[in-house]
Order: structure tokens, then sequence, then C-alpha cells
């Protein structure tokens, strides 16, 4: 892990500065016009929410079952970043709807979803650093709850009828619907969930150093 | 005179009726004048805003993992003296 990353870290900066310039070049939407290029990070930020999600599930499944210390700094690690990511989907989302539909926020199914689901592992968070002793398997069992809703809220477009765009604009996109914005697209979401991995390594090494200060702590009070 | 009376009352009966009524439909697109402002809500502070904000988000949170970590090391090390100091 350690050797990828010096790696990553190049490649997420290369991404980052390339990003701005390639979504510049890309063709502008017929009804939307500049402002859908919100789209080109939006979206993005939500896939590496969701790969943050299934990462927190798991480590949290795992924590909760088989009481591994490391699933559990994996767990705190991707709860954090889901917040961060959702946070900017939320943000960036009603700054693209207040142009494209004339409102800042709609109590819509997916945006209402999406919102609860941030307030799930918020949640998850604060149950973890405020609920006293064996508050983290409780956390888990919150991380467990957000990743069950995970579903739901990415799927709420296609079964309810909601002012947001359905699931298909990116499959759609990436085939050729709007030619010159696949490749910014694609590599903007590449950037989006590699920083996301990035994040979680760095705050993965901060809980193992704050399990190792627990442990002396423990140590030096018995001592 | 009752007929006059009857009238008046039905037109009165009737008014909230016709009052009620939605505005007549725009049948047909009028040009803007030349030069008139026609975009209400420019679009470029709101992609700058998003664009911006996705910047700042990151790059605070790194700062905070980088705080904490700072913090837990000063820790460490000095429970770690304290041990040493304590074994001797």
């Amino acid at each position: 892990m350690k050797r990828l990353f010096a790696p990553l870290v190049v490649t997420v900066a290369v991404l980052f500065v390339a990003a701005p310039y390639l979504i510049a070049q890309a063709p502008y939407e017929s009804t939307m016009g500049l402002v859908q290029k919100i789209f080109y990070f939006h979206v993005p930020s939500w896939m590496a929410m969701y790969t943050a999600i299934a990462v927190c599930t798991i480590s949290s499944a795992v924590f909760l079952f088989k009481n591994n210390k490391t699933a559990d700094a994996y767990a705190v690690a991707a709860a954090e970043v889901t917040v961060l990511f959702g946070l900017m989907g939320l943000v960036s989302g009603p700054l693209w709807g207040r142009k494209a539909w004339g409102v800042w926020w709609q109590w819509d199914v997916r945006l209402t979803t999406a919102l609860l689901m941030e307030l799930i592992f918020i949640a998850c968070l604060l149950v973890r650093k405020y609920g006293g002793p064996g508050s983290e398997k409780l956390a888990a069992a919150t991380a467990l709850f957000g990743g069950a809703t995970a579903p739901f809220v990415y799927k709420s477009v296609d079964i309810w009828r909601t002012v947001h765009p359905k699931t298909s604009v990116v499959p759609e996109l990436l085939k050729g619907s709007m030619p010159g914005s696949g490749l910014p697209f694609a590599l903007s979401a590449i950037g989006f969930v590699l920083l996301a991995t990035l994040l979680m390594m760095v705050r993965v090494n901060l809980a193992k150093r704050q399990m190792a200060l627990d442990e002396l702590y423990l140590d030096y009070e018995e001592s | 005179m009752t007929r006059i009376l009857l009238l008046i009352g039905s037109l009165l009966l009737a008014a909230p009726a016709f009052a009620l009524q939605p505005p007549a439909a725009q049948s047909e697109f009028v040009p803007a004048a030349p030069g008139a402002s026609t975009e209400q809500l420019p679009a470029a502070p709101l992609l700058i805003a998003a664009y911006a904000f996705v910047w700042v988000a990151a790059m605070g949170y790194v700062w905070t993992i980088g705080r904490r970590l700072t913090k837990v090391e000063d820790d460490l090390r000095s429970l770690e003296r304290k041990a040493g100091k304590a074994s001797r």
C-alpha cells in the first residue's frame, strides 16, 4: 500500500490539473448550457462517495462480526470520506439545480434520500466520537444501515418520478450521446475515485496511529 | 324592475367565477429587444462556486488529517518519554 502512495498522489494531481482544461473543451449541453459542466465533478463526487460507502460497509461488517481492529480503521476512514464526498455532491447539486430547475432544492425522492444517507453517515461519525466506550460497534452498525440505503438512493431516479436525471445519463454519455464529453467525464471520475482512495489511505494511517496511542496509554496506566 | 335586479344579482354572483379564470394563454413568442438582457441568472458564478467548494473541501480535509496526525505523533512521543522515565 505504501509503495502505491506516491504514484497515486502524482496521478491524482495530474488528473485534477488536466480536468478543468478538458471540461472547458467539452461541448455545451443544448438546454442547460454552461451550468451543465457542474456534471463533470458532481457525478464523480457521488461515484467517489459510493466507493467509500462500499469500503465502509464491508469494513464495518468485518469489524462488527470478527472484531478486527484494522477493519475498524478502514471503516472510520471510509465513513469520513463518504461524508466529505457526499457534501461535495450535496453542495454542487443545488448550485446546478438553481440554474437548471430554478430552485436550490426540491424535496424530490433522489435529493431527499441522498440527504438522509449523508445524515446517517454523519450520525455514524458522531456516535463514534461522542458515544463513549463501545461506541465503535454502534457506529459500525449505523454504517451498515447507511450502506443499505445506498442502492435505493442510486435507483430512486429510475423507480420514482423525479426532477433529477435518470441513471442512464452516464452510460449514454460514455456511449457517445454527446460527442467530446465522454473522455473529460471518465478522467474526472477516475480522478475523484483515486482521490477518495488516497484520502482513505491517509486516514487509515491516522486511525492506526490513534489505536497505537490508545494501546500505549493502556499499557502505561497498567504499569 | 325585477328583471333588472335579477340581471344585476346574477352578474354579481357570477363575478367570482370570472375573477378566478386563469390569464389568457400566450399565443405567440415575442422577440427580446436588441441588446436587452435575457439571461437572468449567470451560470459562471454557480459553476465556479461548485468547483471551488470541491477544492476547498478536499484541501480542508487534508489539512485536518495533517493536524490530527501531528497531534497523535506528539502524544505518542511524550507518552514514550514518560514510559521510558517510569521504567528507569
